[in-house]
């Protein structure tokens, strides 16, 4: 029977839930790395025990763990994040040149096919790639060296390359998001790369569609459909059916289309998801009342799901990368949220079940689904 | 040759899975001096490469502070020779996160 593994970086350690194949039953494993930041961990698909991890701590800096049996033991492995050639600048939050500056690893994308294969985003924005488990890292500099990167300005978070999208059907291709630089595309497997926000439009900026510059907070794409992609910006929920050359407007009915996760139902391409929050200032649900919204249709008609989430006084967040999908008939939806608890929809978001309470503010959820 | 006493901090010693104590010794040769010091922490335990000193600059890490009899040392060159105290093994070099936020 099929199980599944929920894999929670928190602000304090690692959590690792598994269930069976109902997902009503979990047994939580952890804190893993107590006292450390753990911004993602993540799986291979290639081979489900082989996980990465990105530890991080304000004093200790930047580690790397690997398991290699989903998560029983770990071991530090290499954390040598080093730009390729003089790092050079960006802008300041005053507008200054600033020197690029490495801080943390925000997320780590393994590789669809080879277990040893994975690759790092970092603050400062920088895409790193590792061939051997993790043992070395290279960074792939043609996205840093992009003629629009001098330009690239931090978000309130860093400026943090948070997001990396790698395409089943062409492994030259793929597509990450910066904030506050905005989406980027390479087609020859990380040397050159594109912005891709044509179509954003973000009011914060002299010119709101500028070619870089926007606060793009997540991308997700559903693997049948790799040139449809759905972004949670700032503000506004998009989509591209041209693998981000080109972007419209899907936010529709939604009550605030500020946000930071989105996600796609596994088996259903044109099925989103989104934790609309009430504003950029006021990081939180609207009226205090946690509601998922799903479309149907690819975006524009949305309907809140309620079932089982609390509806009044809640005022936690859902971060970027604290939401991920299962690949089970009955797909299941997870997030995580900064008050610390864990929900799964078995049911593709009808209901609601909280699989955990308790834990430090949740920054990232991944999901394997194991046979 | 010397024998350091090093005292780290906890999450380091989880980190580096050290279960002995909070206490590590390290084998110098003379001059005994941070930067050595450093030098054999990173090579006994090549998982503390970064935590302390940044594995790009090899600067202090900002929030860590080396203390010794007493004195904060974490300013001074790390090249300077280290105190007889920590070099007789009289008293431990010590490594810590600084105080922080709130």
């Amino acid at each position: 029977m099929s199980s599944v593994r929920v894999l929670a970086g928190t602000r304090k350690g690692a959590f690792i839930l598994t269930s069976d194949g109902k997902r009503k039953d979990w047994k939580i494993s952890g804190p893993h790395f107590t006292g450390w930041e753990i911004y993602h961990l993540k799986g291979s698909p290639a081979d489900p025990n082989r996980l990465y991890a990105s530890q991080t701590s304000g004093w200790f800096g930047q580690q790397v763990q690997r398991s290699d049996d989903g998560g029983e033991t770990w071991n530090p492995i290499s954390a040598q994040f080093t730009y390729d050639g003089v790092p050079g600048t960006h802008q300041w939050y005053d507008g200054t040149p600033h020197p690029w500056e490495f801080k943390r690893v925000w997320h780590l994308e393994p590789s669809l096919t080879e277990p040893d294969t994975v690759f790092a985003g970092a603050e400062d924005a920088a895409l790193f790639k590792s061939t051997d488990g993790g043992n070395s890292w290279t960074e792939l500099s043609g996205l840093r060296t992009n003629a629009t990167a001098p330009g690239w300005q931090p978000g309130a978070g860093g400026m943090c390359l948070h997001t990396i999208i790698l395409d089943p059907t062409n492994p030259e291709r793929i597509v990450i998001a910066i904030s506050a630089a905005g989406a980027f595309r390479s087609d020859d497997g990380g040397k050159s790369w594109k912005p891709i926000n044509k179509g954003l439009n973000s009011k914060f900026l002299p010119n709101p569609t500028a070619e870089v510059g926007h606060c793009v907070h997540h991308i997700a794409m559903n693997a049948k459909t790799p040139k449809t992609l759905f972004m949670q910006k700032h503000w506004d929920v998009m989509r591209s059916d041209d693998a981000g050359d080109n972007w419209t407007e899907v936010s529709g009915n939604l009550p605030t289309d500020f946000g930071f996760v989105i996600d796609v139902h596994t088996h259903e391409p044109e099925t989103v998801y989104v934790v609309p929050i009430k504003s950029d200032s006021e990081h939180f649900p609207l009226d205090g009342k946690l509601q998922v919204f799903r479309s149907k249709s690819g975006g524009n008609e949305w309907e809140p799901l309620t079932k089982g989430l609390p509806q009044q006084d809640c005022y936690v967040n859902v971060l970027r990368d604290a939401m991920s999908v299962d690949a089970l008939d009955d797909c299941g939806i997870y997030f995580g949220t900064t008050g610390g608890q864990i929900y799964c929809s078995p049911d593709a978001g009808d209901t609601w079940n909280t699989i955990s309470e308790h834990l430090p503010p949740v920054l990232s959820i991944e999901v394997q689904t194991l046979a | 040759m010397s024998r350091i006493r090093v005292e780290l901090p906890a999450p380091l010693l989880r980190h580096a899975k050290i279960t002995s104590g909070h206490e590590i010794a390290l084998e110098i040769d003379a001059p005994v001096t941070l930067r050595r010091l450093l030098d054999a922490l990173e090579e006994a335990h090549p998982t503390l490469r970064g935590c302390v000193r940044d594995q790009n600059t090899n600067e202090r890490r900002a929030f860590i502070r080396f203390f010794a009899c007493n004195e904060d040392l974490s300013h001074e060159s790390v090249d300077d020779p280290l105190p007889d105290e920590i070099v007789s093994g009289r008293e431990p070099l010590i490594i810590l996160g600084a105080i922080a936020g709130g």
